[in-house]
């Protein structure tokens, strides 16, 4: 059997009517795979991942595969992470959101799931629109583009928000386009089993919603862009500001470690019991 | 647990703490809020003695957001706050209703709109509770009169939460939260605890939406290996998103249905002095208390007075009001609002009796001297 049939038949569900709800072309499904790829790779029981989203095309991702899944409101996905992770911190869990969902709505959710550090991978698909309602400006709208809540261009500066994670204090940071899907596959898998609160910001196109509005052409031309303008991290560190304007900056931002929420809090147990 | 046996001095909210924890409650998640933070206090240095868990969260939307996660891997889960809190629950509140997760959100309430009246007494939340949340959807509000009467409205909360797969509203006010009063707990064999129904059933076969005879599926825990989707949007029988109007009709009225079936289980209320009482005050929470000594005080001038007092406030004790008012000639309705379970009970009034509001909004209780004034409007 082919591997990708393999991979199908183990993580898509049977009983779900496809086909999905993006539209043809969109990265969402690039994540999809590259996702599945990479918890194949971590060898972890499907039976132990919870994959929770919050509201936007991507938040319609998580029905499509076999874990326990999860599907919350807008901007909330970290904060149902968050309890499930500390209610029973034997599982496994992983967020998929937007740039509108964690950034916008759930921006104060994002920075405190970063200090707190728990456990939890969170997967960001930054497509720099709110692509489920229509191609409104999100938080990561860059200046002058132009958005149907912006149709005279966006005035407002872009989050970016890798920079923002780390700053926020994750242990884990890393930004990968859906063009590099083998690296994406890599990001996520050490993002997975990195202890702590791990980002993944994925740079991903509605070309759709974002492309037409900005007349960037197909979903192949937006794909394209992402190639050329990707910068290693390790190289953009010999470059100056000016040079990196307007470049995606990808590979790992941050690695290290913190004292992990649910670890310390066994020791809140212990000293709690000692009180007792 | 506290210790069972000897009495306590225990405030309300204290006393919400240790129901909880007598109910099998092992997650708290909150923010501080002022008249609802004992709670958060108390569950901060209990919930890692019985090996739960606390967690402060960023806001209130987190807090409850946390608290479904939670239930879903099979741990009971807890939150506490108070009206500006209440009011950024209220989104995911209709989460934990349209999936089914069962959780308890307490509310104490305090003077409002907005910030309001923080350290003073109010019932202004009466029909939030009810219609906080958007959409059609049943829910079950508790509102306690007594210290003693927190804890086991809470272990009731968690109960009813479990056994229907609900969110429940334990709602009281400022005066019940802070007052302190005799209780002796009781000890734990003594209670009735009610946990969910989990499926019996190989994963393979689990169908996590589908009805049965009592409307309320079983409910597997995340990790168990049955893996299923849970969301927000109308779903089929197994949990995925549909919008075929039959199903979408059978899941809607589904919810309703299990809550009217559980109705006289749900539905608690006392009847003080209402035997032969020709004029009734129905009245919740702290005010009850008032309404209780307005009655004695009113019999002492040979004014047949019984008061009502539902403990369940919704879903509306419709048939327990109706025949009140088929047996009394008045009935005073005192609220620390501009009227809102008077509605309610004008709504079920077919001028079978005489429905006299008596309502206060400057933040101060009802005493029993304001309810026996309105008294001579009958007498
Ligand atoms: C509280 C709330 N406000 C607004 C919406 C409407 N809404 C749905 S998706 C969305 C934006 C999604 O954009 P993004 O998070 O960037 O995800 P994308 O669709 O691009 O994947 C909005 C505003 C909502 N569902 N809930
Ligand atoms: S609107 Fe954009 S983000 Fe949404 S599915 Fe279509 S291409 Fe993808």
């Amino acid at each position: 059997m082919p591997e990708y049939t393999r991979l199908i038949h183990n993580y898509l569900r049977h009983d779900k009517k496809f086909p999905h709800v993006w539209c043809p072309g969109c990265g969402n499904g690039i994540l999809l795979g590259s996702l599945i790829r990479a918890i194949d790779k971590t060898g972890l029981s499907k039976d132990d991942i919870v994959l929770v989203s919050g509201i936007g095309c991507s938040g319609r991702l998580p029905v499509y595969v076999d874990f326990n899944t999860l599907h919350t409101t807008h901007g909330r996905a970290l904060t149902y992470a968050t309890g499930v992770k500390l209610a029973k911190p034997s599982l496994n869990v992983i967020t998929i959101m937007g740039d509108g969902d964690s950034m916008a709505i759930g921006g104060n959710h994002f920075i405190h799931a970063a200090r707190r550090n728990i456990d939890i991978t969170a997967i960001i698909l930054n497509n720099s629109i709110y692509g489920m309602t229509g191609g409104q400006y999100s938080p990561t709208t860059p200046y002058g583009m132009r958005a149907s809540t912006a149709v005279y261009n966006s005035i407002e500066q872009a989050f970016k928000i890798s920079e923002l994670a780390v700053t926020a204090g994750a242990v884990f940071v890393g930004r990968q386009t859906v063009y590099n899907a083998k690296l994406l596959d890599n990001l996520i898998e050490k993002a997975i089993l990195k202890k702590g609160f791990s980002v993944v910001e994925v740079v991903t196109h509605c070309h759709v919603q974002y492309g037409r509005q900005n007349k960037l052409g197909s979903a192949v031309d937006m794909l394209k862009w992402q190639r050329d303008n990707s910068i290693p991290v390790e190289k953009a560190a010999k470059m100056s500001p000016e040079e990196l304007k307007d470049k995606i900056i990808t590979g790992i931002l941050v690695d290290k470690d913190l004292p992990v929420y649910e670890e310390e809090y066994e020791k809140v147990r212990e000293r709690a019991k000692g009180l007792a | 647990m506290g210790n069972t046996n000897q009495p306590l001095l225990l405030q309300g909210n204290e006393a919400i703490v240790e129901g909880a924890i007598a109910a099998g409650c092992r997650f708290f998640a909150g923010y501080p809020i002022t008249p609802a933070t004992e709670i958060a206090e108390g569950m901060s240095v209990k919930m890692p003695m019985v090996d739960g868990t606390f967690v402060q969260m960023e806001d209130e939307i987190g807090s409850m957001g946390a608290i479904i996660g939670a239930s879903l891997t099979g741990v009971k889960s807890m939150t506490a706050t108070s009206g500006p809190g209440f009011s950024l629950m209220q989104e995911n509140i209709g989460f934990a209703c349209i999936t089914e997760v069962p959780c308890v959100v307490v509310n104490i309430m305090r003077g409002g709109p907005s910030t309001g009246l923080p350290t003073n007494p109010a019932q202004g939340d009466i029909m939030q509770s009810r219609w906080g949340t958007h959409g059609d959807h049943p829910i079950i509000v508790l509102c306690p009169h007594s210290v003693e009467e927190c804890f086991y409205a809470t272990i009731k909360a968690f109960n009813l939460s479990e056994r229907y797969r609900v969110p429940v509203i334990l709602t009281t006010d400022e005066v019940i939260a802070h007052m302190r009063e005799k209780i002796t707990l009781p000890p734990a064999e003594s209670l009735e605890i009610i946990e969910r129904v989990r499926p019996n059933v190989p994963p393979d076969w689990y169908i996590p939406y589908e009805d049965n005879s009592i409307g309320v599926p079983p409910m597997s825990a995340f990790g168990d290996g049955y893996r299923y989707h849970v969301t927000g949007l109308v779903h089929d029988v197994r949990g995925f998103p549909t919008s075929r109007p039959d199903e979408v009709d059978a899941f809607i009225h589904r919810l309703h249905r299990k809550i009217d079936k559980g109705l006289p289980y749900i539905q608690e209320g006392e009847y003080f002095l209402m035997d032969d009482a020709e004029v009734a005050i129905i009245s919740y929470g702290s005010v009850a208390r008032s309404a209780k000594q307005a009655a004695i005080l009113a019999r002492e001038k040979g004014q047949k007075v019984g008061v009502f007092r539902p403990i369940t406030i919704w879903p509306f004790m419709r048939g327990a009001v109706e025949e009140i008012l088929k047996n009394v000639r008045a009935v005073i309705i005192p609220e620390m609002n501009m009227g809102q379970y008077s509605r309610e009970v004008k709504r079920v009034d077919q001028g079978y009796a005489r429905i006299i509001t008596l309502n206060r909004v400057d933040g101060q209780v009802i005493t029993p001297d304001d309810i026996l004034r309105k008294l001579k409007e009958v007498y």
